[in-house]
Order: C-alpha cells, then sequence, then structure tokens
C-alpha cells in the first residue's frame, strides 16, 4: 500500500500567511487551486509549455504545474487574485486588459497578467521587441497577441511618466 | 499531482550524496522543468526523487581569486543572462541561455540541469563547449573537476559517478579573456522552442584587429552530443581577418559534424545549417571584437 | 434607440476575466469528483483481441475499468450539427464510446474511473491491450487506390462521400484556340485548434438523470448525442455549459461527454471528471481536415477565364464527425469567387488512420483559399498581368446572386476591402521596389481575397431562441442558447438587446451559462452564425417584450402604446418626449400591483431563411533570407466586410485571432505522423509551432461597414473569416520576393529549403 508522503510547507500567498500539510506529489498548481481555491491558475498543458499556470514566486514568474508544492516553503507567491485592492479596486493593469480589449476567453489572462505584474515592477523601460520577449512565455489562440501587448506596454509608460 | 514514489529533499550537498547513494535508483530533480515533464509523459512515473532545489549554496555567479568565473549548478538561465559578471566577461553565455524556451522557462531552468541532461540541443551547452568549461562534480570522494568536452559521453549521458551531482561550471580566464563570442539558435519559433542546431563561435584577435589569434567553433544538434568543430578552428586559427576565411571556416566545419535526420530536420538541412550558422556567427563574433569584414 | 450597437462597449465579462473569478468547467467541479482517464490505442488500425485489466484492478484507487467490450453499442454521430428529423441529412453514426474496432493512433479502447490522477494513470499503463494489426494509410488519395485498407464497411474505396458542381462544358470550352493552362496542386496540413483550455467534462447523477457540465460551444446538441450515445431519452440528460477557454470548432462535436456521461452511470452516479490532456487534444479530439486540391485553369490571353477545373481530396481521418461539409463548403467557393461559364468541381472526403478532422475555424474555406488563390497568383503570373487587375477583372461582381442560397452581392466590398488593403501596405510601391532586389535577403508583398458564407442555410436549419426577463429595476436578464466561447457574443447579444428594448447597455444581464434544463434551445457558437442568427430572435423577442410594457404602461399613463416608446430606460411620449415613468417604475408597479400584477417577460424562437456573403482580403509583406531558409513576416492587415460592426473593438480583437492563426497555418502550424507506425509526432504545444508573441509582427484589422440588407442588425460572418486569406497572402509574399512558387502549407523553413534547392536559389 503506497504510504502518502506529506510535508508541512509554509509560505505567503496573496499577502497572507498561511500554513498547510501538502502531499509531496502535488505541483504548485494543485495547491493553489485543490487547497486555496486560487483559480486564476488555470492548467493548459501541465508541462509548462503554455503559461496559464504562471505565478509569481518572490517577484519572479514561474509556470506553477512544473514547481513542486514542496519548494513553495519560505516563499512569497502572488496570483491574479492578490492583484485586487482592499475594496476591490482593479490594478492598471487589470484595468488595461479590460481597455484595450485584451481579453477574450480569458483562460490565458491570468498567467499573461502575472507575467505583465513582473515586467511593470522591474520599473524599466522596455520596447514593444522586448516586451514581446518577456510575454512569449504565454501562448493565446484568441487574441494574436496584439491587444495583450498593446495594454501591457501602455501601463507600462504610464506607470513610467507617473514615477 | 505527479506520479512520484517518494522524494527526499536534499539539505545540504553532502546529504544529496548520501541520498543519492542510499537510493541508487533515485533521479536528481534540481528545477524539474525536465524531470517533471518526463513524469507527466509516463517516462519517469513512478520514480523516486532527490531534490537539491533548496541548495541555495549552488546558486549564483562568482568570480574566484584566479579569474575563474563560478557559476553554481543551481543558477537560473535568467539569474545567469543578469549576472554582471557574465554580461562583461561573457555576454554570449547570457545570451544563448536567454534563448532557452520562454521567460518561465528561464527562470526555472538551471544550468546544471541543461548539462546533467545530456541534450545535444541545450542552449547553453554549445557555448560552454565553445568556451572549454569545467564540469565541478560533488560526491563522496570530493570534487572532480571534468572539462565539459569530456562530460558528455553520448546522447542523454554524462560523465555523472554514483552519488555525484553537478555543483558548478567552471571558465577559466584564459577562456574568456579578450575573447567574444556569438550564438546563434536555429528554431521554427522565436520563443518556446528547442533548437535545430545551434552553432556558438568565438574569437580572439590580434592587437591590430587583422589576424584571427584564436576561433572557437561548437554545435548543438549537429551530432548526438555538443560538438566542437576542431577542422573549422584550424581553418581560421592565425588566418587574417578576410571573407575566404570565413568561407573556409564554415566550409571545414562540414567536416567536424555529424548531425541526422530526424522528423525534426532532415541531416541534409541540418548540414546546410551548420555551414550557414558557422558563417554567420564568425562573422559576428569577428565584429563584436572590433575586427571588420 | 439607446445608441449602444456600434460603440465599442467593454465585454461584459470583462471583469471576471481578469480578475480569476470567471468560473470554466474545471473550477465548477467539486475536489472530491472521481478522474476518469481514456486508454488510447497503440496501432493504427486493427483490432482489439483482448484487454487484460486485472493488473489495473489491483492498483488503489482504481474505482471501474470499462473496455470496448463492455459497452453499449448505440453508433452515435458527433458533429455539431443541428439534428435533421430528415434520416438521409442525419451526420454519419459511427462512434462507439470505446471500440475493439481501432482506426487510428490515439482511438479509444477502455476508460478507467479511480480516485485520483496517480492511480488513474497508474491504471492505464498497466493495461494490457492485444491488438490484431491491420495495414494502415494516412494518405487521402492512397486511401481511394484499390487494395488501400478499408476503415468502414459501405464506403468503398474510403469515399465518405463525393459531391460535385458542374456548370457549362468545361470539357468543350478547353477546345477554345489561345487558351492557355494553368494547373497546380495545392496542399494543406491537419491542424489542431489548440484553446488554450482543453477539453473537459464531469458527469454526475441527480434524480435519476445525467448532468453534464462541460467545456462546449454546443450544449443543446451535446444533449441530444449523450442521449443517443447512450440510449436514453434525451430529456434524461442535462447539459451545463459555463466559460470555456476557446473552442475554434474543436468543441463543435461531441467529444468526450457521452462517455463522461456513460462513466458516471457505471459508478453508481458519482461525479467524474474527464479531464483531457494537451497531448490527447491534439490526438483524440478534432484537428482540421488536410486537403489536398487540383486546380486547371485556361485563361484567355485578355485575362478572362474559359475553363476551370477543381478536384480536392480532404482527408476525413478515422471518424465522420463533420465529414463533407467541410469540402463541400470549400468547393463552393470555388465557382462563386471567380465565376467562370464553364467549371467542374469534385470534392471527395476520404476515411483515412488519421485522428478525426471535425470543425474548425473557417470550416473548408482557408483550405479553399489557400488553393484558390494562389493559384489565381499563379495563373496572373502566367499571364504576366498584375495579380490585383487579374482578381478584380474576374471577381465575383456586385449583383451575383448564388442559385442554391439565394446570397446575393448588394456592394463592391471585394474592391472596398481591396482598396484599403493596399493603402494600408503601400502595396504598389512595394511590390515595384522590391522587384528589384536580388540578393540573398528579399522582400516581397502578396495579397488573397475571400469568400464567406455565414452560417448554415440551407444546408442545415438555422433557429435561434431569445428569452427576457424584466427585473424590478428595469433591467433584464438576457438568455440565449447561443453560446459565448471567448469571441465576446454575450456582450454583442447586449448591445442588440439593449438597442431593440431601448434601455441602457448596463442594464442588459446576459446569462452567460447555459444549462439545457433552463436556456432557451439554441444550437451553439459555429459557422459565423452567432450574431446574425442570435439577432433575429433578440429582435423578435425585445420587441415582443417591448410591447408588452408599452401595454402596461398604458395602464399606468393612460396614453396610447403606440404613442409610447422606450428610450435610455424611461417610458416617452413620442409626440413632446416627455419621460411619463422609468422602465423601473414601472417593473416594480407591474410585479407588485394589487390590481394587475405581471411579470413581464418574452420568449421567442425565430427560424432563420436567409444567409449573407462576407467578403474580403489580407495583405502581407515578408522578408525572406534565402541561405537560412526562413521568412519573417513584416506586416500583415486583414481588411473585412462583415456588415455594421455591433462592437468594433471586439470585432477588430477577434480578427486579430484569426489572422494569428492564418499565420500559424501559412508558416509553421501542422500535426506530422510517423509513417511507419501512424503515430503522432509532435502533439505537444512544444513541438506543434504553434506561434508564439515573437513569431508576429504587428498585425492590424480594418474594415469596410456596407450594412447587410437582410440582417436584424446590419452584421454578417465575422469571427472565422480573417482565419482564411492569411495563408495564401503570406505565401504569394514569398512568391514575389523569391520567385518560388510553394504550394503547401505551412511554408516551414524544410519546404524552403527543398524549393530553394530545386530552384537553385541554394
Amino acid at each position: 500500500m503506497h504510504e502518502t508522503q506529506y510535508k508541512l510547507v509554509k509560505c505567503t500567498i496573496n499577502g497572507r500567511r498561511v500554513e498547510k500539510m501538502v502531499d509531496v506529489r502535488a505541483s504548485l498548481t494543485d495547491m493553489l487551486r485543490n487547497d486555496f481555491s486560487l483559480n486564476s491558475v488555470k492548467k493548459g498543458c501541465e508541462v509548462g509549455e503554455c503559461g496559464a499556470c504562471n505565478v509569481l514566486i518572490d517577484g519572479e514568474c514561474f509556470n506553477s504545474c512544473i514547481y513542486l508544492a514542496i519548494w513553495a516553503d519560505g516563499k512569497n507567491i502572488r496570483t491574479l487574485e492578490g492583484l485586487l485592492g482592499p475594496n476591490g479596486e482593479l490594478s492598471d493593469i487589470q484595468q488595461a486588459f479590460i481597455d484595450e480589449t485584451a481579453v477574450q476567453c480569458g483562460f490565458c489572462t491570468p498567467g499573461f497578467i502575472m507575467t505583465a505584474v513582473e515586467i511593470l515592477e522591474s520599473g524599466k523601460e522596455y520596447t514593444r521587441d522586448e516586451l514581446r520577449k518577456l510575454l512569449s512565455g504565454h501562448l493565446c489562440r484568441c487574441t494574436g497577441y496584439e491587444n495583450i501587448l498593446n495594454a501591457v506596454e501602455k501601463t507600462m509608460k504610464r506607470r513610467l511618466q507617473k514615477g | 499531482m505527479y506520479d512520484i514514489k517518494a522524494l527526499y529533499e536534499a539539505e545540504s550537498v553532502a546529504h544529496a550524496t548520501e541520498l543519492l547513494l542510499a537510493h541508487p535508483e533515485a533521479k536528481v530533480i534540481a528545477g524539474g522543468s525536465d524531470v517533471l515533464i518526463q513524469m507527466r509523459e509516463g517516462r519517469l512515473a513512478g520514480a523516486t526523487l532527490v531534490s537539491i532545489y533548496g541548495l541555495d549554496e549552488l546558486r549564483g555567479v562568482t568570480m574566484e581569486a584566479d579569474g575563474t568565473i563560478r557559476i553554481g549548478s543551481l543558477t537560473s538561465f535568467s539569474h545567469i543572462t543578469k549576472s554582471p559578471i557574465i554580461e562583461e566577461h561573457i555576454r554570449v553565455l547570457g545570451e544563448a541561455v536567454d534563448m532557452v524556451g520562454g521567460p518561465q522557462i528561464r527562470n526555472i531552468g538551471t544550468i546544471g540541469g541543461n548539462t546533467c541532461n545530456g541534450v545535444t540541443s541545450a542552449d547553453s551547452a554549445s557555448t560552454l563547449v565553445a568556451y572549454d568549461a569545467i564540469v565541478e562534480l560533488t560526491g563522496a570522494e570530493g570534487k572532480r573537476l571534468v572539462p565539459i568536452r569530456e562530460f558528455y559521453i553520448k546522447a542523454g549521458k554524462v560523465d555523472l559517478r554514483p552519488g555525484e551531482i553537478e555543483t558548478a561550471i567552471l571558465i577559466p580566464r584564459e577562456s574568456y579573456e579578450g575573447c567574444k563570442g556569438h550564438y546563434i539558435k536555429y528554431a521554427m519559433r522565436n520563443a518556446m522552442d528547442i533548437a535545430t542546431c545551434g552553432c556558438s563561435a568565438n574569437v580572439k584577435l590580434s592587437a591590430d584587429k587583422k589576424t584571427i589569434e584564436r576561433a572557437r567553433l561548437a554545435y548543438g544538434v549537429a551530432g548526438p552530443v555538443p560538438m566542437r568543430a576542431p577542422s573549422a578552428e584550424a581553418a581560421a586559427n592565425g588566418k587574417p581577418i578576410s571573407a575566404e576565411t570565413v568561407e573556409a571556416f564554415a566550409k571545414a566545419a562540414l567536416d567536424d559534424v555529424n548531425p541526422r535526420t530526424s522528423w525534426r530536420a532532415t541531416k541534409e538541412f541540418r548540414l546546410h545549417l551548420v555551414e550557414e550558422l558557422a558563417r554567420r556567427a564568425l562573422s559576428e563574433a569577428i565584429r563584436l571584437s572590433g575586427g571588420e569584414l | 434607440m439607446s445608441g449602444t450597437v456600434g460603440k465599442s462597449e467593454k465585454r461584459v465579462d470583462a471583469f471576471d476575466k481578469v480578475t480569476g473569478r470567471a468560473r470554466y468547467t474545471d473550477d465548477l467541479c467539486p475536489k472530491d469528483a472521481l478522474v476518469a482517464k481514456v486508454l488510447h490505442s497503440t496501432i493504427a488500425n486493427g483490432v482489439v483481441k483482448k484487454i487484460d485489466t486485472s493488473a489495473a484492478e489491483q492498483i488503489e484507487g482504481v474505482v471501474k475499468i470499462v473496455t470496448c467490450f463492455d459497452v453499449p453499442q448505440y453508433k452515435f454521430p458527433t458533429a455539431g450539427h443541428p439534428w435533421s428529423t430528415d434520416p438521409h441529412h442525419q451526420d454519419v453514426a459511427d462512434r462507439l464510446l470505446l471500440t475493439s474496432r481501432v482506426r487510428f493512433y490515439g482511438d479509444d479502447v477502455a476508460a478507467v474511473v479511480a480516485e485520483n490522477e496517480v492511480a488513474a494513470a497508474q491504471a492505464l499503463r498497466a493495461i494490457r491491450v492485444e491488438y490484431e494489426e491491420y495495414p494502415f494509410v494516412l494518405d487521402a488519395e492512397k486511401a481511394m487506390e484499390p487494395g488501400a485498407p478499408q476503415l468502414h464497411e459501405n464506403y468503398p474505396n474510403n469515399i465518405l462521400a463525393h459531391t460535385s458542381i458542374v456548370k457549362g462544358d468545361y470539357e468543350a470550352a478547353i477546345q477554345e484556340p489561345g487558351l492557355i493552362r494553368v494547373e497546380g496542386w495545392y496542399d494543406t496540413p491537419t491542424v489542431q485548434h489548440c484553446h488554450i483550455e482543453n477539453h473537459i467534462c464531469f458527469a454526475e447523477m441527480e434524480g435519476g438523470r445525467i448532468v453534464i457540465t462541460s467545456s462546449t460551444q454546443i450544449p443543446h446538441i451535446v444533449r441530444r448525442i449523450v442521449g443517443q450515445a447512450l440510449g436514453i431519452p434525451w430529456g434524461n440528460v442535462r447539459v451545463i455549459k459555463p466559460y470555456i477557454g476557446g473552442g475554434f470548432g474543436n468543441k463543435q462535436d461531441a467529444l468526450y461527454e457521452p462517455l463522461c456521461a456513460y462513466l458516471t452511470t457505471q459508478v453508481g452516479g458519482r461525479r467524474v471528471k474527464l479531464d483531457v490532456s494537451r497531448e490527447e487534444t491534439f490526438v483524440s479530439n478534432r484537428v482540421r481536415h488536410a486537403i489536398r486540391t487540383h486546380i486547371i485553369s485556361y485563361v484567355r490571353p485578355d485575362g478572362t477565364f474559359a475553363a476551370r477545373k477543381m478536384e480536392c481530396f480532404s482527408n476525413q481521418g478515422a471518424y465522420a464527425s463533420h465529414g463533407h461539409g467541410i469540402a463541400a463548403k470549400g468547393m463552393g467557393a470555388f465557382p462563386q469567387l471567380y465565376p467562370c461559364d464553364n467549371v467542374q468541381c469534385d470534392a471527395y472526403t476520404v476515411f483515412t488512420n488519421r485522428p478525426v478532422a471535425g470543425a474548425m475555424r473557417g470550416y473548408g474555406i482557408p483550405q479553399a483559399m489557400f488553393a484558390g488563390e494562389s493559384h489565381i497568383e499563379d495563373v496572373a503570373r502566367a499571364l504576366n498581368m498584375d495579380p490585383l487587375q487579374f482578381r478584380r477583372k474576374n471577381m465575383m461582381p456586385v449583383g451575383y446572386v448564388d442559385g442554391f442560397s439565394k446570397n446575393e452581392n448588394y456592394f463592391d466590398s471585394l474592391n472596398q476591402c481591396i482598396e484599403k488593403g493596399m493603402e494600408y501596405l503601400d502595396y504598389e510601391r512595394k511590390m515595384a521596389e522590391y522587384a528589384k532586389e536580388t540578393g540573398p535577403v528579399r522582400h516581397g508583398v502578396g495579397m488573397a481575397i475571400f469568400w464567406y458564407n455565414t452560417a448554415v442555410w440551407p444546408i442545415s436549419l438555422e433557429s435561434s431562441s431569445c428569452r427576457m426577463v424584466l427585473n424590478q429595476d428595469g433591467s433584464i436578464q438576457l438568455q440565449m442558447g447561443e453560446t459565448e466561447i471567448g469571441q465576446g457574443a454575450d456582450t454583442a447579444f447586449a448591445q442588440m438587446a439593449a438597442e431593440t428594448l431601448g434601455i441602457p447597455f448596463r442594464n442588459v444581464h446576459v446569462v452567460s451559462a447555459q444549462d439545457t434544463d433552463i436556456t432557451p434551445f439554441g444550437l451553439g457558437a459555429y459557422a459565423s452564425r452567432q450574431t446574425y442568427i442570435g439577432g433575429f430572435a433578440i429582435k423578435q423577442t425585445a420587441l415582443m417584450m417591448k410591447e408588452r410594457i408599452l401595454k402596461y404602461a398604458y395602464e399606468l399613463t393612460r396614453m396610447a402604446p403606440f404613442e409610447m416608446d422606450i428610450v435610455e430606460g424611461n417610458i416617452i411620449r413620442k409626440n413632446d418626449g416627455r419621460v411619463l415613468m422609468s422602465l423601473g417604475e414601472l417593473a416594480t408597479e407591474a410585479l407588485y400591483s394589487l390590481s394587475h400584477s405581471e411579470h413581464i417577460t418574452a420568449e421567442s424562437t425565430y427560424q432563420i431563411k436567409t444567409n449573407a456573403y462576407s467578403f474580403g482580403c489580407s495583405f502581407a509583406e515578408v522578408e525572406v533570407d534565402i541561405p537560412l531558409c526562413k521568412v519573417k513576416l513584416l506586416n500583415i492587415v486583414n481588411v473585412h466586410d462583415c456588415g455594421r460592426l455591433i462592437n468594433p473593438a471586439l470585432a477588430e480583437a477577434q480578427v486579430h485571432g484569426g489572422m494569428s492563426m492564418a499565420i500559424g497555418y501559412g508558416l509553421s502550424e501542422q500535426l506530422l505522423f510517423d509513417e511507419k507506425t501512424g503515430k503522432p509526432l509532435n502533439n505537444n504545444l512544444l513541438d506543434y509551432k504553434l506561434s508564439t508573441m515573437m513569431d508576429h509582427p504587428d498585425i492590424a484589422a480594418r474594415f469596410v461597414e456596407n450594412y447587410e440588407p437582410t440582417s436584424a442588425y446590419g452584421t454578417k460572418a465575422l469571427g472565422e473569416p480573417p482565419a482564411c486569406p492569411g495563408a495564401p497572402a503570406i505565401r504569394n509574399a514569398i512568391l514575389n520576393a523569391t520567385g518560388v512558387a510553394i504550394n503547401c502549407a505551412p511554408i516551414t523553413p524544410h519546404v524552403l529549403f527543398a524549393r530553394f534547392k530545386e530552384e537553385g536559389l541554394l
């Protein structure tokens, strides 16, 4: 009989300290969806090729499908659910996705937005081609990427002007 | 949920060795971007894993006292690219690993994993081979240094002994000093792809920038493992910078390689690329070094 | 009129989608569901002799294993077509839930239900299947040869269907002296939809009925097919369709809903989830038909056609699914786009041992436009005529009426679109400038036009139903059987409803999810039909609703209903524009009135017996690095007349997506098979080359808006057409850059290497 191996994972998810006994076989996608109901973390290929499950770990983007949940111990994890303000206000990048018509079926959207967050938080200005490269770990079949790129570029410019 | 039989987390390099000796059937998992995919496919289903992901001492790029660049085996591709040491001294390596997969893969994928999987298409490999990198392995008997050309045994197989893990990649000073290189990844897409052919060339020019003092050329996917092109190098070493030299270099590269036909590309097409990419990579390396063609 | 139609309103689902709150199938499935996985055949053709499940049954967590020898033997069709009560018009019923007669590598032979996915996967690996292998055939023309392996009884030479279009006398017409003959064979590949959410469904039993939640485009059709597959009354099946992560036609088929429904019945009605992997999606769902097309044109030196002939061979794969509809639609475009007095067309749809081909964005037209528009370019070259002028001379004229569909070309859309495209790309200047290039890196521009038919009438039924329910505050719920699959249908529906009813856009609450127990009957998302077809039902229902509201307003205001109107959510008196009351006040009074309480609702079905052409073009600009055998797409624009734009921003976004698919079709996407085993070689998102953000230039969408006179809101086919002209436009740009005509898609470096060598460029 197989004895399930567990590990206590303590981490911060969307600003909240949490602890969870996790099956060592779980991916971070499994943990975020099943244990924390963070349904923005989507499953599109489960082998790191589509980017739908992308989350921020200590400020960098990772496909959570090929990241073991136990590795999250001690880490700071952010998902799309963590972007809303305290009163439910949208962040600028979420609003930009709406304004630029960058959303269609919506399945790739959370992953793209989280990569955009990493890009925006770098505080750097990138060319359009550099942004293409930074966003190239996500596949989308609805938008041809055009409006997604516009949303990220416009938000970057707006933030830099403010700064 | 992965089909993992048992998972052991190493707390130190020595502990990793202990675990691997205690569980000889276990696979090492570093970033997981290969192992977990093979597990999902079924090839590694039911495997026992030893995770070295938590060994932060194996992360980072440093310069040793003698000028050797030390890249910890768990350093992610994106951290190699961002490293000021890499940018200053061996920029081509930073550029090469910046072509692996996509951004998320470059955040999880490690240079140790990229070399230990023994894959000919690895984007880091041809540049490491072209720069005579040394692989540092640590096991029960301590450290062992292996030139990367000898590290690759055959497709998918490297010179790792029981209980050993790769702990660093070392680039000696004489290898990178005064040297500029260029890597071309030829693939079917501009992102999220594996190389149809990878070509890394670097040169050291004479002080007057007229002569190639040393040229080095290495390929991925031109044979079962990443390989150097000695005939091509011989055709350029000590030669004046000229279109003829570049041409001779590119043509000679064909004598060094042994690509095969697979559903991904024919041998004939790969040979065509071997020559064309050599031409372009060398020309660009010369240009970066201040030479004029 | 609230003036919402024609405005770029924000999507009704945008907030939920950018916050991760939108619920897709897996998000709705409770975590304790049992997990089902399908065992696929590892041979391309043959029979299952024996299945040994004994080892698999021993695996802890395995609940149930069913094999092809256990399942009911009701053969069912899977295509997402409206049912036909005429047996001759029904889709071919050739599927079983699991089959012992396997016909492609990846066919379904057994299924495991387990407590978790690891146990289910382990069980699949532990099942031993003994096959008797037959020879197999992957190519459509080879499958038609005598002695080829036969896939199905009653289909000699594997021909599922063969239809023809004959006009005039081709053989006589080609005798005319002085004609120039141009002939070509054009190949298009097997490609896959690659929606980012794989197909997934879960089923459970409730009150003796089966409830299925599924990622589908066609919930009402799935209900019927599950009923057929299980041999149970259709009313015993309830299908719920939440948000879905794209479909593009793959989910216009019943995929694994019938099997999942069956499996829940085998485990006492417990909830069973069947979540298809990406690798399975490529092989064991549906693909686009690979079509090989042969075209011969006889042209006069003045650039007019004397006679034209085309034959096409459509690779159906192993089962009928959407079948001949695809090749037939493609063939239908041929005599219409460039009318000619003497035409002979033959379309064959042929079974092979490839994955099953079904519906995919464009439904035969991407294939037909690749062949047809490549050929037109070749003909213009043979005549030494400007390819654009040649098209303009021969393409469908204004006033053309198709005898079958009764579609009429009301406007000069093609020319108007071409003008815009030329201007956008600076086509003529670039054409002349690039012609001078001779180096290793060359540039070129090229274009292609397209023909598209909206919806499916008169081939099949077209109808739509709509329900509106008035709330106390004057807002409404809107329910449609037509589905939101990412394209923005819900938003367009809300805009049309608001427009006709006279209420603000924000006051229309679209019930996005379909539930066959609750939602009015509708056929679903396909054929670029929803805005056109749904528009009729919405308008009719909104007018009924308005009539009921104004009738009630008469009781409250004593004004004649015909002297009142609803504007911006208020009941107004038409003569002086005075606001008499708000719709909210009326609705509240109507619900709670002690003298006359009424819940004001409206529901109606409208059957559509019209159809509309949709036209346009793509222009592309490429850079070809000849020694590298690489094409860089520099610029691409699609210009499209889809009538009046209901929501310009959403329309533009949808066109971008179609263009992206066309770029992949032209340059990189292809599902490959091992010739020795029939095994798919690249059924994953790494090896199947779907464009990434780095593989596109900026893509541009432009429109010509001619109000479609047959349409309730002036609109017609939008979603699929932009997937059609991109690949031939790119092909023609490469031809103009290099002088090398490439007659197969995708035009990969491998193809360029071979062709450049043949032509002496390398």
